[in-house]
Order: C-alpha cells, then structure tokens, then sequence
C-alpha cells in the first residue's frame, strides 16, 4: 500500500491522480481491471423503488462484468460529499470509501470546484454515443456548469405538478393561476422546506414565470439586480403564503413528503421531478387513482441526474463499468418503466437499434403520464449560484418565524 | 497479582476508551469555530434565539414531565396489579428506536392520521384532513410529547434498577405507620434515598432531549428548527462555507445543554429544600393518594397506549394496500413492502445484531470490572473522571463525530466492523454505568463482610455473592447498553464509511424519503432485537431465581 518517495514525489510535481488511475480511453484495461472490485455507490436511499432498481443494475454488473455494487444509501448527498471532503483533509488520497456518487447541481459544482472529482471518462465511455446531447442539453451542462466529462448522465427529470383530478378539475398552469387557484382553495397547496432541493426548484420555477428576463438566470447570481430580479418572487410568495397548506406554519421536508400529503389527502396539487412517479405510486396502490399530471405554460425545468467519481476512490475502473452500464439502452428502457422508476431516458432513441429502439416503444408510460410530445419545453435550470441565493433568501424571510 | 493489576487499570482504560474519542473528536469538529469568523455569523443567523429556545424549552420540560409520571407512577402504584401491567407495557417500549418512535406518533396525531380517520368522518364530518396545526408546530409541543414517549420507560426502568438498594418497603411501612398518605410518604421517605441514584439518568435525559435530532426533524418545528436539528443540516451542507459556523453552532449547543445542566442542579437544591420544610410541617397529606394516583396511571397508560398505537400504525402500514383518509383500516392487506425489504433486512439485522451484542459485552465487562476496581481498591471516582464518562451523553453527537471520522481515517481503522462496535461503545458505556454503577454502590457491604469472615477471596465474594445478588441489574444494564447500539445512526453511518449498514441506518435513510411501508418493516425489527434483549434480562433472573424469594424484583 505504501508509494515509494519517488512515487510521492511525481504525483506531486505532475499534481496527477496520485496512483496509476485506469485510463477510460483504453476500455479494455478498464474492464480487466473492474473485473471482482466491489463497486460502493453512493446514492440518496430514500425511495425503495430506486433502492430496487440499483439492486438490479448490481446484479447486472455482476453478470456482465463482474463487478459487485453495493448501494451506500444516504439520507442526503451531501454525507457523501462531505465524506470525500475529510478523506481529503486527512490526506487519504487513494482508496477512498466512495467510489461513485449520485449528484448534480450545487454538490456537483462543489466537487468540481474544489478538485475532488476524477476524470474527465464521461465522454470516453463506450455508450456515450447514444447519449442525446443535442436533443438534451442538460445531459453536459448541469446548472449552467460545464460537466466536463467529470460525470455521467444516466436519467433526465422534469418538474411535473401533480394534481387530484377528483378535487381540482382544471389544474393551473401556470404561477398565477396557481395563485389564484390557492386563494379559492386555502390550505390545499404546499412545497418542501427550502433548502430541500425540490422545494428551491419550485421557487426557481416561479421565479421563471414572473421575471421579464429568463436568460438572466443563466448568469450567476449579480448582487446589483438580485433584488430587483427577485422582487417579484418574495411578492408572490408574500400573497400566496396565507394561503399554503398550515398558512405556511410549517412545511414538508422534501419530495417524498409533499407525495406522502397528496396521498394523505392533506393537499391537491403536488408536484415532482419525475414524470413518471405519480403513474408508479398509483401502480402501487400509493396514491389514489385519480392523480395526473400537468405542466406549466412556457415550461418546467428539467435537468440531468449523473454520476460521477471521486479523485480518490479506490474502484474507479469498477466505477466507469457501473457509469456506462447505466447508459446501456437496455438499463434505460428499464428505468425509463413506470412499474420500476418511470425517470426519462438520457439516450437518443432514433440513434438506438431496432431491438433496442423497441424496448421504449414497447412501454406503457402509465395513466398518469404525460406522452414526450405533451411535457412541453424544458426549462434549463438556471445557474447554481440561484439556488444557493434563493434558499438562503427564503429562510430569511419565512424560514424562521418572526 | 497480574489480575490484581489488570484490574486496577481498568477505569483509567475506561476513561481513556470514552473520553479519547470524545476529545479528539470534538477538537477535530470544533476547531473551525475559531476560524472564518463562524460564532459571528452564528449571531447572525435570525434564527439562533429561538432556536435555542426550542432546544431548552423542549429539553426541559420533557424531562420534566417524564420525570413527574415516572415517579408518580413508582410513588403511587408500585407494588399494585396495575403498576405491574404498566410496567410489563412499558419495558418493550423503550427498545422503540427514537425515530420510528416519531413516525408512529406522527402517523397517530397528523390530521390525516390514525385518530383522525377513525373518527371521520363519522363523528367529525371530516371528508378531507382538517388544515390543523398539529405536529412541527412552533412551540415544539408535539416534539416534547414524542420525547415524553421515549424517556418515561427509560427512566422507569432506571428507577425500578435502583429502588432494591433504597430499602424503600420498610421505610414506606414506617411513613404509613406515621399516617402519611402513600405518595407523601413515598416523596418525603423513599425519594432522598432513590435519587443520587438516578441522578445521572436524568442528566443524561435533559442533555438527550436537548440533542435529539431524529425526533427533532419528524415531530420538531421546522422554522427555525431545534438547534440540534439546524446543526446537522449545516454539517451536512454540501456549502462547505458553512461548517464553521455549524462548529460555532455546537459550541453553543454544548453551553446550553452545561446551562439546563447547572439549572437542574440548582433545581434539585430547591427541591430538597422544600421537601425538608414540608417534611417539618408534619401533614400527613393522604389527599394527595386519592387524585396522584389515578394522574400517574392516566400518564403511563396515556404514554403505553400512544406508544403502542404508534408502532401498531406503522406495524399495518407494514402490510398495507392502499390506505387512503378518512378510511381507519387499509382497503387491503399484503406482504409488498415485506418482499421488497427482505433482502436488506437480513444482513443489516445481523450486523445490528453483531455490533450490538459486541458493544453491550465489552460496555458490561469494561464497567464490571471498573465498578470491581472500585470497590476493592477503594478508589473515588474523582469529579473530573464522572465528567469525563458522561461526555458522549452531554455533546451533542454532530459536535464531535465528524472528527473522530476524520481520526478514524488518518488512521485507517475506519469502515470495519470493530471500530464501528468502538465507536458504539463510547455511547453505549456510559449508559451501562448509568444502569449499573447505582445498584452496585448501593448493594449492602455487611455481604461482602459477612463472605470475607467466612473465609471467601474477593475474587470469590465477586462471583458468588454480588454478580448473582446484582444480576438483574447486570442484565437490564447490558439490555439498555444493546438498545442504545441499535438506534445508534451517526456513530454507525460516519465511522462506519456508509459500509457498515444496521437496521437503523437503512431506516433513517428510509424515513427521509417518507414510505410508511417500508419504514414500518424497519422499525418491526428495529423493535424486536432489543425486545428480545430486554425480555431476556427479565426472564434470565426470574428463572433462575424461581425458588428465591428474597430475589424477586420489589421484594
């Protein structure tokens, strides 16, 4: 285990990986190389479905590759980055716990920032190819941040609200709509606790529908306009408020328990980052059968969801088999199921073959789904700088009760 | 003569083995607080002031009320039908991890939740959940309720531990032969002699509730949440600007939980105080029987039933189809969420099970020999060293875990199941001692004379007289030291490198995503393992002293 000083000395003149890191470039070495590590992915385990499915790619792995997957199954990403972040501090440059990591957004551009990941391998991988990067962007820009190639997409979200077709006839489409709609109907909407990551994004998503200028949003955050930008937010928030579910005296903590509240009957209108999720839940009897889904007027934001490896892990070549068996289009038509996951594939499907084109068309989406053509645009999601303001800002004005 | 020496190192090795990683830790997690300016963003953060508030309020008045109904219950009942039936209900219930103890209570009292459905929309007309402020609300009450739950059985089971060393029949037979009323007697005779006893218990309580995060985040208010609360969100915070501030955070943290702790000493001063003065009046108070007793059995019942509702909530979830308001049952029963656990439930069980029993067998024999040492060697356990044992119990755990991680990695121990079981160990040994060190000081030397006289080693007064004597305490001590290891979560996840994986970390991941199936499958097994334990060390001294009268717990 121990590098010689000569070893030491180049790793720190030529500030390279430390080790001899596997080259993505030559994928055979990679594979002989994968070949019995024990693969540890760090990924949020909150949702038994996706728990499900990463079990499935593990056993794929293993008959494919020969790599062994285990699921590090976090309560929040950040353990994992913060994990990486003392590893680094103790000097613990090589063989570290995390091998690979579900991320995107500000843990991404966290990481990236402060030279954590390896790589780049994401555009070496053999599947990348099929990958739709120009039917969707968000696949190498997560944030507005460059990915690089220092990590690799393997599902696409979009914001979808989901409502009680039973309660509410004529969902609004849009952050006016909503608001008027809320006033009628007090107490009946909600969103998760900034800064959870899907509560920030509604906010992000109003914020979308009542600035005059979206393309500012692409640009980090400028402290001149901030607050003349934002203004119309916090006003919007300011009416709406009262009306939210507990008059805005408390809110759910993330997306599973704004989910668990429509379930409830608690409220009528959710929403999600998954298109997919409200035709899954019905399908497990979690949610009534009445639930659909809408989208915005002029959009929701979509984004990528990656993985990507830490400079240190200790399997990086077992790390990239995983990363690419994720793209494979067979592992794809599976997510992409609404009985598994119901995410959206990052492939594109008219660069695929015809027995692998055929696994998508051959899904039933689901009867709360709404068909590619119906998902209207995907807004990009505006830069990380954003989120971080807004959450902070939120918790300022209603996170902390006067 | 090596024995001998072994023997009396052991409370310095027990130090060590507790306070080391404490202090170590601590220093590695709190060192940013003095740097990037974090205590003056602290005060910056609107939120600290109440914030701390909650903390202490909560703290403190759930200590209280525990207190209030465990000893009520002991005062009023003890020795009666019912108070043998409430403590039969309640010794399970403190092997209900604190989580899945706020998710049941949490599924019990929502709006949308057991109660209500049964009574909608029958008797409240109710078609859809009423927008009522009922948990997360801002003064934290649901949150003390939850804490109530959790800390009535801990300290009953503390009290019942210390109560054979109190003499407590005889002197509440003197107190009625006086005329006083049973609770008066109880409070005045019996109360000064339980007490120094229990004492740490209840400071490892106050600090306990004053910490919590778990049932901070599912019961707690949430704007701004509990201190505790907000500190693990910081430390957690992928903003890395934010860590110093979360140190300077644990750092105030860590002086108010000293602050209540200083309170309730001052309290306890009081107290006795006024206990001697009404003691002095020479009022037989025996009105206090007549509305004390009933209180203290509503109070326990309230607390049995709440409970027990809670995890028979979860329990059905566990099988439940589709469940939807007002409906009080499930549309249908299946194994879904069962056959979708299952085969993560059975390794994590194991390894639960394995660091569980490693940590509570070395907690046990590390404080045995310690409590040996003591006694036979005459040593005081000085202030400082007591200070030192109840370190793991008084930080909070996001204060120095990240920390010790960190030492855990320098030196590569970290990721294995030993070192996990030693981390355990730093949490679970104090409670062992806590359980143990009263009843064993407590136990009368006029035995150990008596065996000396008749020619008995110390060795042999050891084996022969005090472990059997103390077994019950010894049993019900290495119980709590496993129920503690099997709720440990940040102890488990950090020094564990996320590769070691329990019952209770697969469960709080769970319960951040909200599935009420899968995590009542969690919390059934969460349940059983320490019920199992604590079921033994009820049965294992009643078996074996079948034919023993004098050794039957109460006698």
């Amino acid at each position: 285990m121990k590098m010689s000083a000569a070893a030491i000395l180049l790793a720190a003149c030529t500030a390279l990986p430390a080790a001899a890191q596997p080259d993505p470039a030559d994928w055979a070495a990679v594979l002989q190389e994968a070949r019995g590590q024990t693969v540890y992915w760090h990924a949020w385990g909150g949702d038994p479905r996706i728990n499900d499915f990463i079990s499935w790619v593990g056993e794929e792995a293993l008959a494919r590759h020969g790599v062994s997957l285990t699921q590090v199954k976090l309560a929040s990403t950040a353990d994992a980055v913060a994990r990486v972040v003392s590893e680094k501090q103790a000097g613990q440059d090589q063989g570290g716990a995390v091998d690979l990591i579900w991320i995107n957004g500000e843990n991404f551009a966290a990481m990236k920032g402060k030279g954590l990941l390896f790589g780049p391998f994401a555009e070496q991988l053999p599947n990348w190819p099929l990958v739709d990067v120009a039917g969707k962007p968000a696949t190498r820009m997560d944030f507005t941040e460059p990915t690089l190639g220092l990590e690799s997409p393997w599902a696409m979200a979009q914001l979808v609200f989901e409502y009680d077709s039973a309660r509410v006839p004529e969902p609004p489409l849009g952050a006016g709509q909503l608001l008027d709609w809320a006033k009628a109907n007090p107490g009946r909407f909600t969103y998760p606790q900034p800064p959870d990551y899907l509560g920030t994004t509604f906010l992000k998503q109003v914020l979308y529908g009542v600035i005059d200028d979206p393309e500012l949003l692409l640009q980090p955050v400028d402290p001149a306009s901030y607050d003349r930008l934002t203004a119309p937010l916090w006003a919007w928030l300011d009416q709406i408020t009262p009306a939210l579910w507990r008059q805005g005296r408390a809110y759910p903590a993330n997306e599973p328990a704004l989910g668990q509240l429509l379930a409830d009957g608690e409220i009528d209108i959710a929403f999600a980052f998954n298109t997919g999720r409200a035709s899954a839940a019905i399908a497990a009897g979690e949610l009534p059968g009445t639930i659909r889904t809408t989208v915005w007027t002029g959009g929701t934001i979509g984004n990528a969801s990656f993985v990507a490896i830490p400079y240190n892990a200790a399997h990086a070549a077992g790390a990239m088999v995983v990363a690419n068996l994720l793209l494979d289009p067979q592992v794809q038509a599976r997510a992409q199921d609404p009985g598994v996951l119901g995410f959206q594939t990052v492939l594109n499907l008219s660069a695929l073959s015809g027995p692998d084109r055929a696994r998508f068309d051959a899904l039933d989406l689901g009867v709360a789904t709404l068909a590619p053509d119906d998902l209207g645009p995907a807004l990009p999601e505006p830069h990380a700088s954003w989120m971080t303001r807004i959450s902070q800002d939120w918790t300022r004005r209603y996170g902390v009760a006067q | 003569m090596t024995a001998d020496g072994a023997l009396r190192f052991a409370p310095r090795l027990t130090l060590l083995l507790m306070a080391g990683p404490v202090i170590a830790g601590l220093a590695g997690t709190l060192r940013p607080a003095f740097e990037a300016d974090g205590m003056a963003r602290l005060l910056d953060w609107p939120g600290l002031p109440r914030a701390a508030a909650l903390s202490l309020g909560t703290g403190i008045a759930s200590t209280v009320l525990s207190l209030a109904i465990a000893l009520g219950l002991v005062a009023a009942l003890q020795g009666g039908r019912l108070f043998t039936l409430i403590l039969r209900l309640l010794s399970p219930l403190l092997a209900v991890p604190h989580a899945a103890a706020a998710l049941g209570l949490a599924f019990l009292l929502a709006p949308s939740g057991w109660i209500a459905r049964a009574l909608s929309p029958w008797a409240t007309g109710w078609t859809q959940p009423p927008d009522l402020l009922i948990l997360n609300d801002p003064a934290g009450l649901a949150l003390t309720a939850g804490l109530v739950l959790k800390e009535v059985p801990f300290l009953l089971l503390i009290l019942i531990a210390a109560l054979p060393q109190a003499d407590a029949p005889r002197r509440l037979m003197l107190m009625a032969s006086l005329g006083y009323g049973r609770v008066a007697g109880w409070m005045l005779a019996v109360l000064p002699a339980v007490w120094p006893q229990m004492r740490p218990a209840v400071y490892a309580v106050l600090a306990y509730s004053m910490t919590a995060v778990d049932m901070a985040i599912v019961l707690g208010p949430a704007l701004p949440p509990t201190l505790s609360a907000q500190l693990v969100l910081w430390m957690t915070s992928p903003d890395l600007s934010i860590h110093p501030v979360a140190a300077a955070g644990a750092l105030v943290q860590l002086g108010l939980v000293l602050a209540a702790l200083a309170l309730l000493r001052c309290a306890e001063t009081g107290l006795a105080r006024l206990g001697c003065r009404l003691a002095l009046t020479g009022r037989r108070r025996v009105w206090a029987d007549r509305w004390l007793g009933p209180l203290a059995a509503g109070g326990g019942l309230l607390v049995v039933l709440v409970m027990a509702g809670g995890m028979a909530g979860l329990a059905l979830w566990s099988f439940a189809g589709p469940w939807v308001f007002p409906d009080a049952l499930p549309e249908r029963l299946g194994l879904d969420a069962w056959a979708r656990a299952a085969p993560g439930l059975g390794p994590a069980a194991l390894e639960t099970l394995l660091l569980a029993a490693l940590s509570a067998a070395l907690a046990t024999g590390l404080v045995l020999a310690c409590l040996e040492a003591e006694t036979r060697f005459g040593l005081k356990p000085g202030g400082g060293a007591l200070w030192l044992l109840w370190l793991p119990l008084i930080m909070p755990q996001v204060a120095f875990l990240p920390g010790l991680a960190e030492l855990g990695l320098r030196s590569g121990v970290e990721g294995s199941t030993w070192a996990v079981a030693a981390a355990h160990l730093v949490f679970v040994l104090p409670y062992v001692f806590l359980s143990l060190a009263a009843p064993w000081r407590a136990w009368d030397p006029r035995f150990a004379v008596a065996g000396a006289a008749l020619g008995a080693t110390p060795g042999r007064i050891f084996w022969r007289l005090r472990l059997p004597m103390l077994l019950r305490a010894i049993l019900t001590a290495a119980a709590v030291g496993f129920a503690v290891s099997v709720g440990q979560y940040l102890p488990t996840l950090l020094i564990g490198g996320g590769r070691v994986t329990t019952l209770t970390t697969e469960a709080v991941a769970l319960s951040s995503g909200g599935n009420r199936r899968i995590i009542g499958t969690y919390a059934m097994l969460q349940l059983a393992l320490p019920l199992f334990a604590f079921a033994l060390a009820l049965a294992l001294p009643a078996a074996l002293f079948r034919n023993r009268a004098g050794m039957r717990p109460g006698a």
